[in-house]
């Protein structure tokens, strides 16, 4: 009589407790395996492969990542990613400046606020294009104002020294608003008390600032710090936007460099995009395991 | 590939469930999005369906950026049953994946092998014609009449003659060409036309076929005829960072005094102010002389995608689109010339003179980005922008194009 409980539901019983994380976990991870995994797995095995989205694959082992290693375009988008990684960094202390500043009680200040974030709420193709016009020769301000100082006008995006620092430069703009708003929010979060006794102790200015304020905003730098290496590897629409890679290639990113062969009018070479793709992934990863250690690592003392 | 197989039998249970694929019934997509090609269009298909009650038309407008890859998604997963696109190299991959169908049976049964005679070589692949050629435009200089006059210059026929001219525009302080090369493709009119004036239309057909190296001496001699113009200043300054819209005010007040165009750009011209009487045409002056003079003629086609499911509608919509009315109307609403040859002359003059030039010229190309293959035309217009901005680096940018030819044309 006591045995009559259906084997299922005994094996529902014995297990629940190991059971119910997954099962809550399910849907998660579905989606992560169909939307992320997969594609990842996806764009490895094309990038083994000769593919012009039609017709048939053909297997070609590490052939696109032999000719990627001889392609000029390649190092010139490699050596642009590194110049936009290290200069993107710079909206981290131009973010925390405008949030310091930003971060006093006057009347309107919310509106203030509103207009420092405006940057980042607005397209970035938008961004794109305002500057465009900026550095447009003949009538954008930018050259208008180099003509006034230099008597010369300086094509900013036709000039393949410049180009690059350029669009870097229209990158920022947005970057540092939001790097700012991680900031401001930061800032709410700092102990007044302990300002307070570093005050009595005498500490002020950029002293105050170095040891008191900024290691209570350590969780904010390391998200901004995130976001913005990151952000500076996919730098995508801006380049699209403002040169579409050009003068003759010379403003080329990878994120772009891989769109171009893969998907825009003058590729569909999907087997080389994808290695580019591949490469980009890779160099993403190395910051990305960084991270997460970082973040295990707190965890764990925590 | 997986997604690709996901997609046919999306399509698949879409037709299934779908009545659209009774006869009768016909499915255009193509990309006459701007106002006027989409009136043109609009006209087409409204006087086809009084010609052919039985046929019911369904047009599908795309953007026309977008059109270019939407058109490799739809030819595999749901084939429509006409699509608009290109002659020449640019259908080649599309014919090559079997996803178009042979029409030469449509071209022979109405005689067209004869009266679309221009555009024949550029629809035939492997001795099979693909498609239908319903409208092309010339290529040329055009220049400010005004300003000519006022300079006394006569046209240039000659290189030597267009050097003095430049020359002379230069000292008066007007700029000799204006140009805009942000998007690449103007620069390849320049190529284009010098190749064909200094070593001939098969010259310039077996190169952008990838069957002549980059590194040929022949190639160099293009490209030093091109340093005559780039090294004496005769172009606009800072053209890298302009549209080819951009560049048309320099024309317009008078600062630039010729433009190697398109003639859709004459449209542009006068919304910008100038009278039609300020602006000439010529023919890009001849070079290596006895050379049989080949123009630029960029050709919009229509095709029956293999997959498509009222083939013989469609066959019958492509016959009539080739027709020596119908051309003449739908090409007097575009602003361009029809193919067939035996339309009436156009009333406007530049479309007068462009179908004079275009009906006596040796050869035909069809744009540098339409006659070579899509890889080698993007790293050749940049190899081209890059020698207009610094021509020191030619041999540099030749060895690079050779590099790449070699890949591409393996």
């Amino acid at each position: 009589m006591s045995n009559t409980v259906s084997p299922s539901s005994s094996f529902w019983k014995k297990n629940q407790q190991k059971l119910a994380p997954w099962l809550f976990l399910a849907p998660g991870i579905l989606m992560f395996v169909i939307y992320v995994l997969v594609p990842i797995v996806q764009s490895i095995w094309i990038s083994f492969h000769d593919w012009d989205g039609l017709g048939e694959k053909v297997w070609i082992g590490l052939g696109n990542y032999v000719e990627l290693l001889d392609d000029d375009t390649f190092y010139v988008a490699l050596k642009n990613n590194l110049i936009w990684l290290v200069l993107y960094l710079l909206s981290i202390p131009a973010g925390l400046a405008v949030a310091l500043f930003l971060n006093q009680t006057v009347t309107g200040i919310r509106l203030y606020k509103s207009l420092f974030f405006f940057p980042f709420v607005i397209s970035q193709v938008v961004v794109g294009l305002m500057f465009t016009w900026f550095y447009a020769p003949d009538f954008g301000l930018f050259s208008k104002l180099m003509e006034w100082v230099t008597g010369e006008q300086i094509a900013v995006l036709a000039d393949e020294r410049y180009v690059t620092y350029g669009i870097i430069v229209a990158g920022l703009w947005p970057q540092t608003a939001y790097c700012m708003i991680l900031y401001l929010t930061g800032l709410n979060t700092i102990n007044p008390e302990q300002v307070e006794a570093a005050r009595m102790d005498g500490a002020k200015g950029f002293r105050l600032l170095w040891n008191i304020i900024l290691p209570q905003l350590g969780p904010a730098t390391f998200i901004a710090m995130v976001v913005t290496v990151i952000g500076s590897l996919r730098s995508f629409d801006l380049v699209s936007v403002m040169t579409a890679g050009g003068p003759y290639g010379s403003s080329q990113v990878l994120s772009y460099f891989m769109y171009e062969q893969a998907l825009s009018e003058y590729g569909f070479r999907m087997g080389y995009g994808a290695a580019i793709a591949v490469v980009l992934f890779l160099i993403m990863m190395v910051f990305i395991s960084l991270f997460i250690v970082r973040m295990l690592r707190q965890e764990r003392s925590a | 590939m997986t997604l690709f197989k996901s997609l046919r039998l999306l399509a698949l249970s879409a037709t299934l469930l779908s009545t659209a694929a009774f006869a009768g019934e016909i499915t255009i997509n193509s990309d006459h999005s701007d106002p006027v090609p989409k009136k043109a269009m609009e006209e087409l298909i409204a006087d086809f369906q009084k010609a052919n009650p039985d046929v019911t038309v369904k047009w599908n407008n795309f953007d026309h950026e977008g059109y270019k890859s939407a058109i490799r998604n739809f030819l595999t997963a749901d084939a429509p049953d006409v699509v608009a696109w290109y002659a020449g190299n640019r259908m080649a991959p599309f014919v090559k994946a079997g996803l178009f169908e042979d029409v030469t049976d449509v071209w022979t049964a109405n005689g067209l092998d004869e009266q679309l005679k221009s555009s024949a070589p550029s629809m035939t692949i492997d001795g099979k014609k693909w498609g239908m050629p319903y409208t092309y435009y010339q290529w040329g200089i055009y220049y400010r009449k005004d300003i000519f006059a006022e300079q006394g210059i006569t046209p240039p026929k000659t290189w030597a003659e267009l050097l003095a001219a430049s020359e002379k525009l230069k000292a008066a302080g007007v700029t000799p060409f204006t140009i805009g090369t942000k998007a690449l493709w103007p620069t390849a009119g320049w190529f284009d036309y010098l190749d064909l004036r200094v070593n001939g239309y098969e010259f310039h057909m077996d190169l952008t076929a990838g069957k002549i190296p980059y590194t040929d001496p022949r190639v160099k001699t293009v490209f030093e005829k091109w340093g005559e113009l780039v090294k004496a200043d005769y172009f606009i300054a800072n053209h890298a960072a302009i549209d080819w819209q951009d560049a048309v005010p320099q024309l317009v007040q008078g600062k630039a005094a010729m433009y190697l165009m398109g003639n859709f750009a004459v449209a542009t011209f006068k919304d910008g102010g100038l009278k039609e009487e300020q602006i000439g045409f010529l023919q890009f002056p001849e070079i290596t002389p006895g050379i049989p003079v080949a123009e630029e003629a960029p050709t919009d086609t229509f095709h029956i995608p293999s997959g498509a499911k009222n083939k013989e509608d469609a066959k019958k919509f492509l016959a009539y689109l080739a027709s020596p009315a119908v051309q003449a109307k739908m090409n007097a609403t575009l602003g361009q010339l029809p193919v067939n040859n035996t339309t009436q002359k156009p009333k406007d003059v530049f479309l007068d003179a462009g179908f004079t030039i275009l009906s006596n010229a040796h050869g035909l190309a069809q744009f540098y980005d339409r006659d070579a293959q899509a890889e080698m035309a993007k790293a050749g217009m940049e190899g081209f922008q890059e020698f207009m901005v610094k021509p020191d680096n030619l041999d540099r940018i030749l060895e690079r194009l050779e590099k790449i030819r070699a890949r591409v044309y393996k």
